[in-house]
């Protein structure tokens, strides 16, 4: 299940309605990601999201089936706003379902590393000194994503 | 065809977007992204680092050069900084 939205999320409601009703779920993990105070050595004071509408869905759709493919999971969810957001504000939550906690744990982890490469969003920071800063894209995220490409077996 | 910018390029180009009629010059990714830098101006300086521009048709993405056809969506932006 995928959303993109402007308004905020409420985790709690949200890994509870996951598990609303079944009981054959054993592990839930979830991953939120909150705007931060500082990057890059910035002091920030909020944070801009841009998206591309429709592909956008598409890409965290793909993500999604990609992360249901590998790993066993009975439901998962990413929710990902856009807009204008304030410090301490979630920006994205990612949970998964799984009967054990394994496929639980490394299918969120694969989900948050390859949104980060893939999904288009842009962000752009508001800086304490009332600049607008486009954030780069991090070696870092690229890494990570790497570290998930399957090696063909020969 | 339909073309839209996102972030840095929509700021510095000043539109979101435009509508382009299917031309021989641009019959493909490659040719249509040469074609924007022959413009000039602002188009000249978004488009003169391809290294930093992303594209997409028909909302997906495309990493070699890919034909275009009347009608469809293409897509310029910065790598992604989403999550």
């Amino acid at each position: 299940m995928i959303r993109v939205q402007r308004k905020a999320f409420d985790i709690g409601a949200e890994i509870a309605a996951i598990s609303a009703g079944r009981t054959d779920i054993g592990a839930i993990v979830s991953f939120t990601g909150l705007v931060r105070d500082i990057n890059d050595g910035r002091k920030v004071t909020g944070l801009s999201l841009e998206h591309y509408p429709g592909m956008t869905e598409k890409e965290l759709e793909k993500i999604e089936a990609e992360a249901t493919r590998r790993w066993e999971l009975q439901a998962s969810l990413i929710i990902h706003r856009y807009g204008d957001l304030a410090l301490g504000e979630p920006i994205v939550l990612v949970i998964t379902a799984s009967p054990h906690r394994q496929d639980a744990f490394e299918a969120a982890h694969f989900l948050m590393d390859w949104l980060k490469t893939k999904a288009p969003f842009w962000k752009s920071e508001i800086t304490s000194n009332g600049e607008t800063v486009w954030v780069d894209e991090r070696q870092s995220d690229l890494a990570a994503a790497e570290r998930w490409k399957e090696t063909p077996s020969i | 065809m339909k073309i839209l910018y996102f972030a840095w390029l929509k700021t510095k180009l000043q539109m979101a977007g435009e509508t382009l009629p299917w031309s021989e010059e641009r019959a493909d990714t490659d040719s249509l992204l040469q074609w924007m830098k022959s413009r000039g101006g602002a188009f000249a300086d978004v488009f003169s680092n391809l290294d930093v521009i992303r594209v997409a048709v028909n909302q997906e993405y495309v990493t070699a050069n890919t034909p275009l056809a009347e009608g469809d969506e293409v897509a310029f932006f910065p790598p992604v900084t989403g999550g």
